[in-house]
C-alpha cells in the first residue's frame, strides 16, 4: 500500500506541475516562442498574492481575483510591446530577451522581498485530508488543485476547438502568414495568448504559493518542470500536458522515497530517459 | 471614364537586397477579371502580395476604392475588401474544412457569400465539411481555397496560380466557378502560368516578365504569338 | 577576361605594421603583469576566463546555431575533475588541468547526442536540465564534499609552487594561455573550411545543407570542443579559488547569464564582440558593485534592450557604421593579373 500511497501522491502533484505547464505549452503552441522567464513569472504571481494579503488583507483565494487579471494585462502588454519584435525566425532575440527578463524579475523580487522563503496559508484546507484506502489518504488542496488543472485545461481546449478566437489561434499556430489573409491581426492575438498564458501562471503561483514554500529564486526550477512535462506529455497536446506533469510528479516521488536528496533528480533522469526514447513525447499532436 | 476599383502607379518592391519589382502599372476595373500572366519569377506573385499587404510597398503606390493602401497591414486590407487565394492553397491543416471556411469570414463584412452559398458552389466541400483540410485532394482544396476567400466577400478577389498541381480536368472544374464569382459582382485578378485557360475567362491581360510589365490589352484583341513574344522575351 | 582570385583581405603595409607594434606591446606588458601589476593578477585572470568562455558560447551559438543554457554544467564538470584527479587520484593538479578538460569533452558526446534531439529553444532548456543533473551529482557525491563542497588539499596546493605569488602568476599565466588558446580554436576554425561551412550554417543551415556542409557532424563537433575548453577553464576557475562546491560550480547566473550578457551586448557572432562585452561587462560591475542586486537588474536591462534595438550588439554596430572589424574574416574576391597585355589589373585591398 506504501508503494500506491507513492505513487497518488506524486499524480497529485503532477496537477501542480500540469498548472505550471500549460502557459508555457499554450505560447509554443501559438507562437513557437519558449519563455524562459514562465518559471519566474509564476514566482511574481506568488509574491503579488502575498502582497495581496499582506497589505490588502484579502484572503489567498479572493487575492486571485487580483493577481489574474494583473497577470493578464502584463502579459498583453509584455507580448505588445517587447516580445512581438522578436518573432520571425531567428530563436536567439527570443531566448535572449526572456533570459534577459528572467533574470530582472528575479532580482527586482529579491529588492522588493529579500531572499526569505515564503509561504501562503489558506487555512485549514491545506491540512484536511480523506482517507480512499488504508494508507493512502489525499489532501483535500492537492485534490482541489488537481481540479483546477483538469478546469483550465479543459476551458482552453474548449476555447481552442469551440470559438472562433480559438480557431484564430490554431490557425496561426500553422500558419501565422496566411492567416493574416483571413483578416486576423497577428499582434493583438499573440498578446491575447500571453494573456492567457500569463492567467494560468497566476492561477498556478497562487496555488503553488499555499503548497510549497518559495522564494525569488525558485523560478528557474519551475520553468525546468514546467518544460519536461511538455516534452514528456508531448508537444502541442494539452491533456498530454497533464499526462507529463503527473508522470514527473510520480517519478519524483518515488525517487524521494528512496532518498530525499534524489526526488528531484529522480524527475530530470525521468525526463531524460524518455527524452531519449521518444523525443516527441508520449502523447504529441504537434508537426512541430 | 470610370475610376478604377484598383489602381497601382510605379510600383516596386523588394525581397531584402533583390529587386521583384521595377515599377508596375496596373488597372482593376470594377466586375473585370484581369490575368497576369508571365514565367516564373517575373513577379506575378509579387504583385499580388503587394496588393493584399504580404509585401512592404510604398503608400502610393496602390490605390483602391479611391484609399491608399500601399504598405498597409494585410489583415486591414482584408478588411477593405481584398481577399486572396494565396498560392498552393495554404488550407490550415488543423483546421477541418468548415473551420477553414469561417475563418475566411473572420473579418465580418457583409455579402452574398456565406457558407452555404460556398457550399452551394462547391458542393463536394459540403461532403466533406468535418475533415481535416488536407486531406482533401487537390483539386478540392483549391475550391476550398477560393471558398474561404469568398467567405471575406470581396470587392476583389487575388488568385495565385490556383491550377497549380492540378489535372486539366480539375482545372476545368475549378474555373468553372469563376463566372458565378464575377457574376455575385467581384472583380478578380488571375495569376497564372499557363495562359489557356485564364485567357478564356480574362477581359484583359497583363504580361510580366523579370518585374516589368511587358505586354497588356484585351485578351481577345491581343494575337498569341505577341503574347507568347512577350512571355518569353524573344 | 580577368580571373577573380578569392585572397583573404590584406590591411597596407603601414597599417600591418602599426598592428604588429600595437600586439607586440599589449603582449610585453600582458606578460609582464605579474611584475608590475601583482594587485590586479587575480582579477586579470577573471577577466582572461570570462573573455574565454564568451569566446566559446559565441562559438557555440554565435556561429554553430546551437543555443545553450547549459554550459555551467561544463564549467562545474571541468572543476570537480580536476579536484576528483588531485584528491582522489593524487594526480598534479597542473597535470589534472588538460585531463579536466579531455573528461568535459568525453562526457559531452553522449550529452550533445541525447540534446541534439531537441531542437532550438527546447535545446536550450534541456542543455538546463542536464547542467542541474550534474549538480544534483555532484551534491550527492560525499568523496568529493557532498553539498557543501571541499578544499583542495594543502599539499596538492603547495604542488603548484612554494609561494603564493608564484602560485597566482602560474595561474594567470595559464589563464592567458587558455585565453590565447581560445581564440587560437575560434579564429583558426573560422578560417579554415570547416569556417565557411559553420558561417554558411548560421546564415542558412539548408542551403549548407544541400552544398554538403555535415551540419550535424560539425555542430557535435563544435559543441564537443567547445565543452572540453569549458571544462579546461572551468579546472582553472577553482583551481584559482582553491575550493569548489555544486552551487558554485553549476552556477547558472555566474557561468550563463554573466556570459551570454557579455556576448549579446559586445555582438554575438563577431570575433571582437566578446572582447568589447567582457570590458563592458568589468567596466558595470566596476562602477555598480555597491548597488547589489541592481546591478544584475541593470544588465539584464541592457541586454534586452541591446537585443530588441541593436541585436548585432555594440561591435556589430560599429562593424556596420563604420565598416571596421579588428579581426577581418571577410574573403574579398581580388582580380588576377590578366594574360593579354593593356587589360587592367587591380590589387586586392
Amino acid at each position: 500500500m506504501q508503494w500506491l500511497d507513492i505513487i497518488v501522491q506524486g499524480a497529485l502533484v503532477g496537477g501542480l506541475y500540469a498548472l505550471f505547464a500549460t502557459g508555457l505549452s499554450l505560447i509554443f503552441g501559438v507562437m513557437r516562442l519558449v519563455n524562459l522567464a514562465h518559471g519566474d513569472l509564476i514566482v511574481l504571481a506568488a509574491f503579488l498574492s502575498l502582497a495581496c494579503v499582506q497589505h490588502l488583507g484579502f484572503s489567498p483565494a479572493l487575492s486571485l481575483a487580483i493577481v489574474v487579471p494583473g497577470m493578464a494585462l502584463l502579459g498583453y502588454a509584455m507580448q505588445r510591446v517587447m516580445l512581438n519584435r522578436t518573432l520571425g525566425g531567428d530563436i536567439l532575440p527570443p531566448l535572449l530577451v526572456t533570459f534577459g527578463l528572467s533574470i530582472v524579475i528575479q532580482n527586482t523580487l529579491l529588492e522588493a522581498f529579500s531572499a526569505d522563503s515564503r509561504k501562503l496559508h489558506f487555512g485549514g484546507i491545506e491540512t484536511a485530508s480523506i482517507r480512499l484506502l488504508p494508507g493512502v489518504s489525499i489532501g483535500w488542496y492537492p485534490l482541489i488543485v488537481l481540479l483546477a488543472a483538469v478546469v483550465v485545461i479543459g476551458g482552453l481546449q474548449l476555447a481552442l476547438y469551440r470559438t472562433r478566437l480559438g480557431a484564430a489561434m490554431r490557425a496561426t499556430s500553422d500558419d501565422p502568414v496566411t492567416v493574416r489573409l483571413m483578416g486576423v491581426d497577428n499582434r493583438h492575438l499573440f498578446a491575447l495568448a500571453m494573456a492567457a498564458s500569463l492567467s494560468v501562471c497566476a492561477i498556478a503561483g497562487v496555488l503553488m504559493a499555499g503548497w510549497t514554500n518559495f522564494d525569488p529564486l525558485s523560478g528557474p526550477e519551475r520553468l525546468l518542470y514546467a518544460f519536461e512535462a511538455v516534452i514528456i506529455g508531448g508537444l502541442g497536446s494539452l491533456w498530454g500536458t497533464l499526462a507529463g506533469g503527473m508522470i514527473l510528479g510520480i517519478a519524483q516521488s518515488v525517487g524521494g522515497a528512496f532518498d530525499p536528496g534524489w526526488q528531484i533528480l529522480a524527475g530530470h533522469l525521468a525526463f531524460l530517459v524518455v527524452l531519449s526514447a521518444t523525443p516527441r513525447g508520449l502523447f504529441p499532436r504537434m508537426a512541430d | 471614364m470610370s475610376v478604377p476599383l484598383l489602381a497601382t502607379r510605379g510600383l516596386t518592391a523588394w525581397y531584402g537586397d533583390f529587386q521583384a519589382l521595377f515599377g508596375i502599372n496596373l488597372d482593376v476595373r470594377e466586375g473585370e477579371v484581369i490575368a497576369l500572366i508571365g514565367a516564373n519569377g517575373a513577379g506575378k506573385s509579387s504583385v499580388l502580395k503587394a496588393v493584399c499587404g504580404l509585401l512592404p510597398v510604398a503608400r502610393d503606390s496602390v490605390r483602391f476604392a479611391g484609399t491608399l493602401i500601399g504598405g498597409m497591414d494585410a489583415h486591414r486590407i482584408v478588411r477593405r475588401g481584398i481577399a486572396m487565394v494565396p498560392e498552393g492553397r495554404k488550407l490550415f491543416p488543423s483546421l477541418s474544412v468548415e473551420e477553414n471556411l469561417r475563418l475566411g469570414a473572420y473579418a465580418a463584412r457583409p455579402g452574398p457569400w456565406s457558407l452555404d452559398r460556398v457550399f452551394s458552389l462547391f458542393p463536394i466541400l459540403a461532403e466533406r465539411r468535418d475533415a481535416p483540410a488536407t486531406s482533401l485532394s487537390g483539386g478540392q482544396q483549391q475550391m476550398a481555397a477560393i471558398g474561404r476567400a469568398l467567405m471575406a466577400n470581396p470587392r476583389l478577389l487575388l488568385c495565385d496560380e490556383i491550377s497549380l498541381g492540378l489535372a486539366p480536368i480539375v482545372i476545368r472544374d475549378v474555373y468553372a466557378a469563376l463566372p458565378s464569382i464575377r457574376a455575385e459582382g467581384t472583380s478578380l485578378i488571375v495569376v497564372e502560368q499557363d495562359i489557356s485557360q485564364v485567357l478564356r475567362v480574362a477581359q484583359r491581360v497583363y504580361c510580366l516578365r523579370k518585374g516589368r510589365v511587358v505586354l497588356e490589352g484585351s485578351s481577345d484583341g491581343l494575337a498569341r504569338e505577341d503574347i507568347r513574344m512577350a512571355y518569353f522575351g524573344m | 577576361m580577368s580571373t577573380f582570385v578569392a585572397t583573404a583581405g590584406r590591411p597596407a603595409r603601414a597599417r600591418q605594421a602599426a598592428r604588429a607594434f600595437a600586439l607586440t606591446a599589449i603582449a610585453a606588458l600582458l606578460l609582464g603583469l605579474p611584475w608590475w601589476g601583482t594587485a590586479w593578477l587575480g582579477r586579470a585572470v577573471e577577466i582572461a576566463y570570462m573573455l574565454s568562455l564568451a569566446m566559446l558560447w559565441n562559438l557555440l551559438a554565435g556561429f554553430a546555431g546551437v543555443v545553450s543554457i547549459g554550459q555551467q554544467a561544463f564549467v562545474g564538470l571541468g572543476g570537480y575533475a580536476l579536484f576528483a584527479l588531485v584528491i582522489l587520484a593524487g594526480v598534479p593538479p597542473l597535470a589534472a588541468l588538460p585531463l579536466a578538460g579531455v573528461v568535459a569533452a568525453v562526457v559531452a558526446l553522449p550529452v550533445a547526442l541525447l540534446l541534439f534531439r531537441l531542437r532550438g529553444p527546447h535545446l536550450a532548456i534541456g542543455s538546463w536540465v542536464v547542467a542541474e543533473v550534474f549538480r544534483l551529482v555532484a551534491a550527492q557525491i560525499s568523496a568529493l564534499g557532498g553539498g557543501s563542497g571541499q578544499s583542495l588539499p594543502v599539499a596538492a596546493v603547495r604542488g603548484i609552487a612554494r609561494s603564493r605569488s608564484a602560485r597566482e602568476a602560474i595561474t594567470y599565466f595559464i589563464a592567458l594561455a587558455l585565453a590565447a588558446l581560445c581564440l587560437a580554436l575560434v579564429w583558426g576554425l573560422l578560417r579554415a573550411r570547416q569556417g565557411l561551412g559553420l558561417t554558411a550554417m548560421r546564415d542558412s543551415e539548408a542551403a549548407a545543407a544541400s552544398l554538403g556542409v555535415n551540419v550535424r557532424r560539425l555542430k557535435l563537433t563544435v559543441f564537443v570542443a567547445v565543452a572540453g575548453a569549458t571544462g579546461l577553464l572551468g579546472a582553472l576557475i577553482f583551481l584559482q579559488t582553491l575550493r569548489i562546491s555544486p552551487d558554485a560550480a553549476f552556477s547558472v547566473t555566474d557561468w550563463t547569464a554573466n556570459v551570454i550578457f557579455i556576448v549579446v551586448i559586445g555582438g554575438i557572432g563577431t570575433l571582437e564582440g566578446p572582447f568589447a562585452g567582457t570590458a563592458v561587462f568589468f567596466l558595470f560591475r566596476g562602477l555598480f558593485a555597491g548597488f547589489g542586486g541592481w546591478y544584475m537588474i541593470a544588465l539584464g536591462a541592457l541586454a534586452i534592450l541591446v537585443m530588441l534595438l541593436a541585436p548585432a550588439g555594440l561591435c556589430g554596430a560599429v562593424s556596420h557604421r563604420f565598416g571596421v572589424t579588428l579581426f577581418p574574416m571577410r574573403r574579398r574576391l581580388g582580380t588576377a593579373p590578366a594574360a593579354a597585355p593593356g587589360l587592367p589589373t587591380a590589387s586586392p585591398n
